[in-house]
């Protein structure tokens, strides 16, 4: 669309990557920077200025993500709108909660390609792009569509042109009201209303519930093997990718680098990170390794956190379980053939942990019905429905169409007037038309002429 | 064809509510202007029920009256019976209706006609247009006459290829008892205009003396009434009631047996009908499970028996009427002094139109009302007023008028008719607009009257008038933000009752308004002084302060738009040169033909993406 309303995307590729950023573009830029970012050292923000600082959601004011962060007014930056670049890390749930929140601080998802065109509507970039721009948001669009399509026999499109219909029949209603008040209809029946909009609510809480699930399926998760040296992460890497891919040695600290595999587990695209042992190491090359992996467990989405059972826990395993607390986590207790020694210290039981051999091969199936679990939650996986919701729009456009049947549902309660009711209605459809196709004045007009004997 | 001597600027086809109002406005604007009728015993005649306004009708009479048309004036001159519908909703939808004397309201409409500067009122029928190069400049008459006129207003209503249904038996007819016009539509068919065809109906009317009022229920109107127009101070003539009655289960029997007879249900009509004004046979057939239908029983005037039965309309044969009609509880006796009929007419589809209701094909030919395939007074004589206003600005070579979707429900009705075009009669409801919480009927003149004047529509004194209630409204809205309520200088009873006995901070009374359960008059409580201006400027201040968030709001929305509403899509745009557009979007765009970007996103079927390409294409084409 043409509208001047501000925009957000992500707009480095998708998944690999340590860094990506999101642009936000449009009036609103600015407000919603100060928002969700919160300097490390207070004051304003000035044009073309980096600030430091942590990416917080206003609504829980839990910090997402520690972020670099620059805005450029108008009309000195890419669109010749206000336009604001955050650069956070790009973990794959990370880059899109960092999204999430600054869409509910009011940016609308951008449309393929919208970036572009709005640089061009202002005069930024030359007439020669313009067919290209064409040409790619068609492209997009076109993909859209085939998917849409691809889906439109599945339960989830059901589910949302279930929505669809029970806010179109509500509006109707309150529709007919307003526009109808010599006829005498029946009289105006609240809870019937509440009870369609509560119905609509429900749906789409499920439908959310289900998004991180549909994104993983679509993205992968990355899922980090930490542990101090010569626990077995490396033979622990070669037994759940089944090759011998990382070199195995018994000498402490033979990882340097990072390794990185993808490999499927319970149908889930799995990206597995071996790294360098962590400990107090004096060897130059392998400090430097071992703070490559230290670097890596904040976008990591799973930490495999591997001890050696038949050793005691000692000041290294806990200078491990230090660096990823702030991670979500899987114990794994490693050599459980051998003589268990190990005794997990107290602040660490609340952890899944599973016992494996990586010689003997017990409890392999155990761990990756586990880290399969930590993402799906045990429900059982249509990946055919789930990669639909998977895209940040469907959930994007959920979302907003929540708050707004929630609005209704209060403003209900109030009560509101019924032209205001259905000012909620009306926008619910409009966002959500962006997933199901419009709703036109003559369909709210039809539906009233379908269920109810209205003029003379 | 004798050439009549004298030059018209606009000349006028037709008499009804359209015509009248866009005689009157070109005149006004000092055109000499001609208005043609069939009849001139007709001028203003209310064809179907005897009322003005109603939901989303009542704003476009406030509009019109705020920009200087005559409706409003007219019913409040000769209305009967007044009521402000939607009373415990919010002010965006409360609408005005009144139901008229209905030949006092024509003889009255035709005495200001007749007291009006530049304006002929002739007899004549016409037959077809003169056409010079794809540009009008007179129309031939019947008798052999031709007039010329540098633009021409067609509003012919139901006259053409008028054919009246009653039972399986039809004839034609403009209306029940007037010619219908033959050989206008053919001449627009000739020139290339698409004509499709409508229907509509009316119930029967009843002789008063045979009804037993006793036994009805009488609906009274508001006391006092409140008139339409801002001009009017108040409403003089009696006021009477309408009573309420209801079809029965016998009724709907009598209904059923006479289907084999209905020309809707033989397939004799082929013009669709309003889904919104379906006739007593539909209502019965689509909605069985209902035992009984409401009607109002209305007078058709003062001095008269006449009584129109509102939602009762059929074209069912005579015989079936009379005893449908005596069904009913309280009309046992009825006698039919009129028969109920559908009516069948010619329409030139306005997706042939521009925005100023000049038609795309023939310059300075204008249309308006039921020939653009609308129904009712209202909607067609907002689109006369809009058409004569465009042939006088056109004869001056001025700029053109056009009301925006966020200006006026005559812009709302005139956009949607002109973007999406129509199939059946096309009714105004408030939820066709997106800007509802603005175009309310209280503030019709805030939004109208200043363009109103500026054309030379409204008077010096109205004008006046308007001026001292917006500096009223300002002064009194700048009052309530600045003035504090004191805790300490109030009675703690009046605290009390205002909720305010723990707050320690003084409140503006702005502030104290905004909540739901304060009103305008509980101020006066507390400040005598809020009292001192006009219940009409009390009403809009209370009104924009409670509204304000939501209006705000509706002001946003309207800004985002503004950008695609003022990008202006050439009527020449090629849109098969652009290669991003599917070939459905591509057939709509041209099928309709938008002018302006906003239009564009209206047409259903033309997605964001496709309206997203075509805002790309204009600027490379334009400016490439």
């Amino acid at each position: 669309m043409y509208l001047e309303d501000t925009i957000a995307a992500i707009s480095t590729p998708a998944g690999e990557g340590g860094i990506g950023v999101i642009r936000i573009s449009g009036s609103a830029s600015l407000s919603i920077l100060k928002a969700v970012f919160k300097r490390k050292y207070d004051g304003g923000f000035q044009s073309h200025r980096f600030y430091y600082g942590d990416i917080v959601s206003p609504q829980t004011t839990t910090t997402i993500d520690e972020a670099l962060a620059v805005y450029m007014q108008a009309p000195r930056s890419f669109t010749r709108e206000d336009v604001v670049e955050i650069q956070c890390h790009s973990g794959t749930l990370i880059i899109q909660q960092v999204l999430a929140v600054i869409l509910l601080c009011g940016a609308r998802l951008a449309d393929p390609g919208e970036f572009t065109r709005r640089a061009f509507l202002n005069g930024r970039i030359d007439l020669l792009q313009a067919e290209a721009i064409i040409d790619m948001i068609r492209a997009k669009t076109d993909t859209a569509v085939a998917v849409a399509r691809q889906q439109s026999d599945g339960s989830l499109s059901a589910a949302l042109f279930k929505v669809r219909d029970l806010i179109r029949r509500a509006l109707a209603l309150v529709e007919a009201y307003v526009d109808f008040p010599e006829d005498d209809m029946v009289a105006k029946d609240a809870d019937c209303l509440r009870q369609q909009i509560n119905d609509s609510l429900s749906i789409i809480s499920d439908l959310v519930a289900t998004f991180d699930e549909g994104r993983v399926i679509r993205e992968g998760v990355s899922v980090l093997i930490a542990g101090k040296p010569n626990v077995g992460k490396s033979s622990l890497l070669n037994t759940l990718l089944k090759e011998k891919r990382a070199i195995v040695t018994a000498i402490p600290g033979t990882t340097r680098d990072l390794i990185e595999e993808v490999v499927n587990i319970d149908g889930l695209p799995v990206k597995l990170l071996d790294t360098a042992g962590i400990c107090t190491s004096e060897d130059t090359v392998e400090r430097e390794g071992i703070a490559l992996a230290l670097g890596r467990i904040a976008s990591a989405d799973l930490v495999l956190y591997v001890l050696d059972a038949s050793r005691s826990f000692d000041a290294d395993d806990q200078f491990v379980a230090e660096s990823i607390k702030q991670s979500k986590i899987i114990i794994v207790l490693n050599k459980s053939d051998l003589a268990s020694e190990i005794r997990l210290p107290s602040s660490l039981l609340s952890y899944p942990a599973i016992a494996i051999s990586t010689l003997s091969l017990t409890g392999i199936e155990q761990l990756k019905h586990q880290i399969a679990l930590t993402f799906l939650h045990g429900k059982a996986v249509d990946s055919r429905e789930l990669i639909l919701l998977s895209k940040s729009r469907h959930r994007d456009t959920l979302l907003r169409v929540k708050i707004l049947l929630s609005d209704f549902i209060e403003h209900c309660a109030i009560p509101l007037p019924d032209e205001l009711l259905a000012l909620d209605l009306r926008d619910a459809l409009d966002v959500l038309g962006q997933v199901t196709g419009e709703t036109t004045p003559d369909d709210i007009l039809n539906l009233i002429f379908e269920q109810f004997c209205v003029g003379k | 064809m004798i050439a009549y001597d004298k030059q018209y600027d606009v000349i006028v086809t037709g008499a009804g509510h359209a015509g009248c109002e866009a005689a009157l406005a070109a005149a006004r604007m000092g055109c000499t202007t001609l208005l043609l009728t069939i009849n001139i015993d007709a001028v203003a005649l209310m064809s179907c029920n005897p009322a003005i306004g109603g939901q989303a009708k009542g704003h476009i009479v406030r509009e019109i009256d705020a920009l200087g048309g005559e409706m409003g004036k007219n019913i409040d001159a000769t209305g009967i019976q007044y009521r402000v519908l939607n009373m415990r909703k919010g002010p965006a939808v409360r609408a005005s209706r009144a139901q008229a004397d209905k030949q006092l309201y024509r003889l009255r409409m035709k005495a200001v006609l007749e007291n009006q500067a530049h304006l002929d009122i002739k007899q004549a029928e016409v037959i077809r247009l003169v056409i010079d190069r794809d540009e009008v400049s007179g129309v031939d008459t019947k008798a052999g006459v031709r007039f010329y006129g540098k633009t021409v207003i067609l509003t012919t209503g139901t006259f053409m290829k008028g054919l009246i249904h009653i039972g399986l038996i039809n004839y034609p007819g403009g209306r029940a008892g007037d010619l219908p016009s033959d050989g206008l539509s053919d001449n627009l068919r000739d020139l290339g205009f698409e004509i499709g065809r409508l229907k509509t109906g009316t119930p029967a009317r009843l002789d008063g003396r045979t009804i037993d009022f006793t036994r009805l229920e009488p609906q009274f109107g508001d006391n006092p009434p409140k008139p339409f127009s801002f001009s009017t101070v108040s409403i003089t003539r009696p006021q009477v009631p309408c009573y309420i009655a209801y079809t029965n289960r016998r009724s709907h029997e009598i209904i059923r047996s006479g289907l084999d007879r209905s020309p809707l249900y033989a397939g004799i009509i082929e013009g669709i009908g309003p889904r919104y004004c379906p006739s007593i046979e539909d209502k019965v057939v689509r909605f069985p499970e209902k035992d009984r239908h409401q009607t109002f029983i209305e007078p058709e005037g003062l001095n008269t028996v006449e009584y129109y039965p509102s939602g009762l309309s059929t074209s069912l044969p005579i015989d079936v009427q009379w005893a449908f009609y005596r069904s009913i509880e309280g009309l046992e006796k009825v006698e039919i002094m009129r028969p109920a009929y559908a009516i069948e007419y010619d329409y030139a589809d306005p997706v042939q139109l521009q925005v100023t209701l000049e038609t795309i094909k023939i310059r300075n030919l204008y249309h308006a009302g039921q020939i653009n395939g609308t129904s009712g007074y209202e909607e067609a004589a907002g689109q006369g007023l809009i058409a004569g206003i465009n042939a006088a600005l056109k004869v001056k070579g001025k700029e053109q008028l056009v009301l925006a979707r966020n200006e006026a429900y005559i812009g709302v009705m005139i956009d949607d008719l002109v973007t999406m075009g129509t199939k059946e009669p096309y009714r105004m409801f408030t939820s066709r607009a997106e800007y509802r919480l603005l175009l309310r009927e209280d503030n019709a003149d805030l939004r109208l009257r200043e363009m109103g004047y500026r054309l030379g529509l409204v008077s010096q004194d109205d004008y006046q008038q308007f001026v001292t209630k917006r500096i009223a409204i300002d002064v009194q809205l700048e009052k309530l933000h600045k003035t504090k309520l004191l805790p300490s200088e109030v009675t703690p009873e009046l605290l009390k009752d205002f909720d305010l006995s723990g707050i320690q901070n003084s409140i503006t009374f702005e502030q104290l308004l905004k909540r739901p359960d304060v009103t305008y008059a509980d101020l006066k409580r507390l400040d005598q002084s809020f009292g001192d201006v006009s219940i009409a400027v009390q009403e809009q201040v209370e009104i924009q302060v409670k509204y304000k968030g939501y209006v705000d709001r509706q002001l946003e929305q309207v800004k985002r738009m503004a950008k695609m509403e003022g990008a202006r899509i050439p009527l020449s745009f090629d849109y098969a040169s652009i290669s991003g557009l599917t070939a459905e979007v591509r057939e709509k765009l041209t099928q309709f033909r938008p002018t302006t970007l906003g239009q564009a996103s209206r047409i259903p079927g033309v997605t964001p993406a496709a309206v997203a390409i075509l805002s790309i294409a204009l600027k490379t084409k334009i400016e490439g």
